[in-house]
This record gives structure tokens, C-alpha cells and sequence, in this order.
């Protein structure tokens, strides 16, 4: 399972790419292996703020609909268009391709509450078949 | 002895369109000799334009095509249908019977009262059996499914928050609910708010009294959850919830685990939706529609839908819509009324000790299964279970086999599969309800495919990943399906 040491991660196995007050949002390989093929995926307007934990997308795959939480807070500057209509980018290239929404940070101290690649791998572990 | 569940001859069918001859047709117009063109006596804007490539088939033709079409379909007077959460249990044929009473069925809603006394009398007594059986004091049926019924409860607590000055607009929605819960809450204007469940699959009452504040409107708890397990806390969790001024809803879907054992009423339950189509054996799904009335507390009988049916003085049975707190009508006339005649049917016909037998019944089904087919698949949580247990795919993963492959192969053995990938706590679940109507010798059956299905996993898990293998058609793409979905039918296409 791939988990990039430059992003950082949430519980609800989202990732956070930060450089500077901008974040990439997207969802972790841990999280397309688990929910399968993903068939659709709702995107937030451009402009939107979420607060962080708040929901800013949700992805239905043949197995179920699941609710994407923002990892930090933020207003949605840019969103992967691609996804439309091409869904599988989540499955195929859940770090780079698949990538969800560009969001300007409010508060980039939030970003110290989130996981780092060590702690995502470890809790990952502890995830699988409770 | 003949086994279950093996292919014999099942015709096969070819589209209508690919069917009958030109200027054939199933059905004879007025003769045009005695009664002129059939332009002169219908409107023309009734009349459609042709067709290009409609069927022109004959009545044999006709009715050769749907009821070959009917005998692919596969229903609970088919085979056992074990889908967990829906409880699909028989629904007796007499149910049907009194639905086609001519009075009943025919009764109009706009038809006087007075000539409109057995069908009021019929709402008014089965109001009462369902406040009953769940320890409530009043009940709405007009809900038409389970999720009205959700969005009613709602209502019901907006409606009474308001009446008192509180703006409180939290709902907390543990992660063992029914997806259709948050949905509900979110479309009343609440926000949901999710609630971790224990390591034992049961909420614990420290978590609910940690996120309990004045902003939290209610709880809204399915009882046994959704993992098939009895909300142990349930009393313990309604008075943190009641001491800090919020209301406990229970969704009752699964009452047919607690149906004449437990009135949730005294469990602290201020609200409680049912679904007749599960509990009370109405038909489900294609064969619906479905009823989901709301018994609640006194409290709440002041906002229930309009119009309520009253009892005068003189036995007299009648409508009454003067409730000026009423959250109004959720649904057309009175719900679905010959729903409600059919669970009327069944509540009489079982009486309480049946209704009790049932509920007794269907949950040492569940817990049989659990039983043996423990060491087969993994349990992952190791308790008894209610009406319903989840096993997961963790032992025959390890051989590339899943959940979605293990319930393709039970419908080659001849069953409808369980519920798969629900509920979304548990990794890979697959979640049987057998209920109270199947036979010692029918789940035996269901048992011993299930164990087939993980020894064949063990020597030739490709057999398991091919399959169904005895369908008319095989292993469909849902990723396609869903990703590029045609809807529509159009020549040329059907191959």
C-alpha cells in the first residue's frame, strides 16, 4: 500500500498536500482499495469554505457512498474537473491524478493535528477487519 | 429426493420487439362496420402517433412473454431471501385476502364517514395495536415507508423544540444506523452528527454523554443495530440523552427482533418508526408499496400528521383535522391504506402469543446460523446476535475470494445472497436475516451452500470467482453499469 511521505493524512483516510497556505485534498489508496471501484464523485463549487472534518465531497462505488471530510479548513480555489467523467482516476492514481480539490487554508495550524505517513501506516494497521 | 436450488429447464425468451408479424395485434378495437373509424370517437390528442418498431404481437404472444418473463424472477414464494436489515419474511396469503375485502379495497377516499366505518375502525384499532406492541401512546400511519416515518420523527422533534423556544439542531447518529438516518435528519435541517459505536458493536453511554449539549436535539438509535446486536445501554443512554432536555428516536426497522418480547417505550424510546413491509409481513420492494408508521410518546401527540381517526362518544368513528400543532400531511389521504389492512390481518391472525413466537423464533434462527457457520467464516464480533448475524470475508480473502464473489456463488446454489458491504463498519460484511418463516430444513440448506462455498474456496477458488455459472446471464460489469449507465432500450442495442 502506498502512503507518500509528503502528505499527511486524516482517520477518515483522506490526504493533505500543504505548500504554503494552499492544500491538496484527496483521498488515500488505503481508502479506493477499500471502497472498490468508484463509479462517481461529487464535487463542491469553486468559492465554497468547508471547516475542517466538514464534508466536501462525497465517492459511490459498487459498494457503497461515503462522505469525504475536509482535512483542514478552507475555501475550494480549484477543483479535478477530470473526475466527471473519469471517476477511475481515484482507483488508479488516488495521489496525483485523482486528486480532489485545491482549497486556500484559513488557518494552517490546523494542519498540525493531522497524521504524518508513520502515524497514517501504523493506524492503517489497527483499521483492518475490527 | 430432488436437491434444491439445481437448473432444469428454463425457457428462454427473446425481447417483444423481436417478436409477432406486421398488423398482428392483442387486442380488438369496436368494429369499425357498426361503430365508424375509431378517429370519430376518440379525441385526437388521445390518440398517439405511430410507433416506429412497436410490437405487433398476438394475445397468446403477449402473455406467453410476461409470464415466461415472471417465472425468471425470483421472490419470497421462490426460495428463502436472507437479505439482512430487510426482513423479508413470508407474507402470509390471508393478509391478501382481506386486502381484497370489496369494501376495503374498494373504498374511496372521499366517501362519506359514515359509510366508511369498518375501514376507520380498522385504522383506529391497528393505531392502538402498534402503540401497544411498542409501549407508546400514539401513532401515525401515515408515513409511507421507513424513511417518511425517519423524516416524521423529525418533524415531530423540530416541531416540539419550537413550540418550546429551543433552536437546538444537533442529531446524534451512531455508526451501526441505517444509511437512510443522517439523510433524514439532514433533510429536516439538523445536522447529523456521528457517533462512534464500542469495540463490542453497542454504543457506550460515556461517548453519548461526551458529545450530549444543549445544541443536541435527539438521538436517533436502530434497535438491535445494524451489526445485529441489542443496544445493551439503551435505557442508561435515553436518561444522559432526557437529562440534558434531547429526545431518543429509535429507528424500529429491526422490530422484528423485540416485537411482543420488549416495548421500546419503556426503554426510554420517545419516538419509534416501524415498517410494516418488514416486521409486520406486507410485501417489499417491487411487491410494496411499503407503510412505516410513528407511535410516540404523549408529548408528541399534539404535532402528528392530520387528520387523525377519533372514536365519538356515541362508538361513532371519524376524522379529525383540527390538530392547530399538526406538522401537517406527509402523505396523500390517510398513507397506504391496504398496507395497513394487511398488517391488520397479521396482528390479528398471530395474536400476541404469535406475534412473541415469531420474535422468539426469528432470533434463534439468526443465532442457529451464527452457530454453524462459525470457524467457515469470521465473525467479527463474537456475541449473541438478535434476528440477524454479519460474518465477514476475511478467512477466504486470503484466497483471492470475496464477499461479492461468495454471494454470486449463492445464488448458483439456489438462494437469494445476503446483504453485502453492510453494514459499512464492518470490512467486507455479509449480513444474513433468515427470519421466523423459513424451516429447520431450509436454513440447514442455506447453511450447508454456505459451507460449500468455503471448502470450494479452499480447493478451486476460481469456481467461486466465476460464478454464477447457472444464471441466464453471468457475472454482470456494475462498474460499467454504473460508471456509463444505458437506461433506455433502443433498436440494435440488446446485444
Amino acid at each position: 500500500m502506498d502512503i507518500p511521505k509528503e502528505m499527511k493524512y486524516t482517520k477518515e483516510h483522506e490526504w493533505a498536500e500543504i505548500e504554503g497556505d494552499i492544500a491538496t485534498f484527496g483521498i488515500t489508496d488505503y481508502a479506493q482499495n477499500h471502497l472498490g471501484d468508484v463509479v462517481f464523485v461529487e464535487l463542491p463549487e469553486v468559492g465554497s469554505e468547508f471547516k475542517a472534518h466538514e464534508v466536501f465531497s462525497a465517492v459511490e462505488s459498487v459498494k457503497a457512498a461515503s462522505d469525504i471530510y475536509a482535512p483542514v479548513g478552507g475555501e475550494i480555489i480549484e477543483i479535478n474537473s477530470e473526475l466527471e467523467g473519469h471517476p477511475e482516476l481515484l482507483n488508479r492514481s488516488p495521489y496525483h491524478k485523482g486528486w480532489i480539490v485545491k482549497v486556500r487554508l484559513s488557518d494552517a495550524g490546523e494542519a498540525k493535528e493531522l497524521m504524518d505517513a508513520a502515524q497514517y501506516a501504523e493506524f492503517v494497521e489497527t483499521e483492518e477487519y475490527r | 429426493m430432488k436437491s434444491h436450488g439445481i437448473t432444469t429447464l428454463s425457457i428462454q425468451e427473446p425481447l417483444i420487439f423481436d417478436q409477432g408479424s406486421e398488423k398482428r395485434c392483442a387486442f380488438s378495437l369496436p368494429d369499425e362496420g357498426r361503430f365508424g373509424p375509431i378517429e370519430q370517437s376518440i379525441p385526437k390528442h388521445w390518440i398517439r402517433e405511430e410507433i416506429e418498431g412497436f410490437p405487433e404481437v398476438s394475445e397468446p404472444e403477449l402473455v406467453r412473454h410476461f409470464t415466461r418473463l415472471s417465472t425468471w424472477n425470483y421472490g419470497l414464494d421462490t426460495g428463502f431471501y436472507p437479505l439482512g436489515s430487510c426482513t423479508m419474511k413470508y407474507n402470509p396469503k390471508v393478509n391478501e385476502e382481506a386486502a381484497c375485502i370489496p369494501g376495503l379495497s374498494g373504498a374511496h377516499p372521499y366517501q362519506p364517514e359514515s359509510i366508511s366505518q369498518g375501514a376507520l375502525r380498522l385504522l383506529y384499532d391497528l393505531e392502538r395495536y402498534l402503540s401497544e406492541i411498542t409501549g407508546m401512546d400514539r401513532c401515525t400511519l401515515q408515513p409511507a415507508a421507513g424513511a417518511q416515518g425517519e423524516l416524521c420523527g423529525m418533524m415531530l422533534i423540530r416541531a416540539h423544540l419550537e413550540r418550546n423556544g429551543s433552536g437546538r439542531r444537533r442529531v446524534l447518529i451512531p455508526d451501526t444506523s441505517h444509511g437512510t438516518n443522517p439523510a433524514s435528519v439532514a433533510m429536516c435541517g439538523f445536522e447529523a452528527v456521528p457517533l462512534k459505536s464500542g469495540t463490542k458493536g453497542i454504543i457506550e453511554t460515556d461517548a453519548v454523554r461526551n458529545l450530549m449539549d444543549d445544541d443536541v436535539a435527539a438521538i436517533m438509535v436502530t434497535n438491535p443495530n445494524t451489526l445485529g446486536l441489542f443496544e445493551k445501554n439503551i435505557a442508561e443512554i435515553a436518561d444522559v440523552v432526557h437529562k440534558q432536555g434531547g429526545f431518543v428516536y429509535c429507528d424500529g426497522a429491526n422490530l422484528n427482533a423485540l416485537m411482543g418480547m420488549v416495548k421500546v417505550g419503556d426503554l426510554g424510546v420517545d419516538i419509534v418508526h416501524m415498517n410494516l413491509h418488514k416486521t409486520f409481513s406486507t410485501p417489499h420492494g417491487g411487491g410494496g408499496p411499503g407503510a412505516g408508521p410513528v407511535a410516540v410518546k404523549e408529548t408528541f401527540a399534539p404535532f402528528l400528521p392530520v387528520p387523525e381517526v377519533v372514536k365519538e362518544k356515541n362508538g361513532i368513528f371519524a376524522f379529525n383535522d383540527d390538530l392547530p400543532l399538526s406538522i401537517g400531511k406527509l402523505k396523500s389521504f390517510y398513507g397506504n391504506f391496504l398496507v395497513c389492512v394487511k398488517a391488520y390481518s397479521y396482528i390479528r391472525a398471530m395474536g400476541a402469543r404469535g406475534l412473541r413466537q415469531a420474535t422468539q423464533t426469528a432470533v434463534t434462527n439468526a443465532n442457529y446460523i451464527r452457530k454453524r457457520l462459525e470457524g467457515h467464516y469470521h465473525l467479527p464480533y463474537d456475541d449473541h446476535c438478535m434476528h440477524e448475524c454479519v460474518f465477514t470475508d476475511r478467512l477466504q480473502k486470503k484466497r483471492g475470494v470475496t464477499t461479492l464473489d461468495i454471494a454470486k456463488s449463492i445464488i448458483d446454489r439456489g438462494f437469494h445472497p445476503p446483504t453485502i458491504y453492510f453494514p459499512l463498519v464492518v470490512e467486507g460484511a455479509l449480513m444474513i436475516e433468515p427470519t421466523e418463516t423459513e424451516s429447520r430444513e431450509e436454513i440447514d440448506r442455506f447453511v450447508e451452500a454456505m459451507i460449500d462455498i468455503a471448502e470450494e474456496t479452499e480447493k478451486n477458488p476460481q469456481n467461486i470467482k466465476d460464478s454464477p455459472r447457472k444464471t441466464k446471464i453471468g457475472r454482470v460489469d456494475e462498474v460499467t453499469a454504473a460508471r456509463k449507465p444505458v437506461l433506455r432500450w433502443s433498436p440494435g442495442t440488446d446485444e
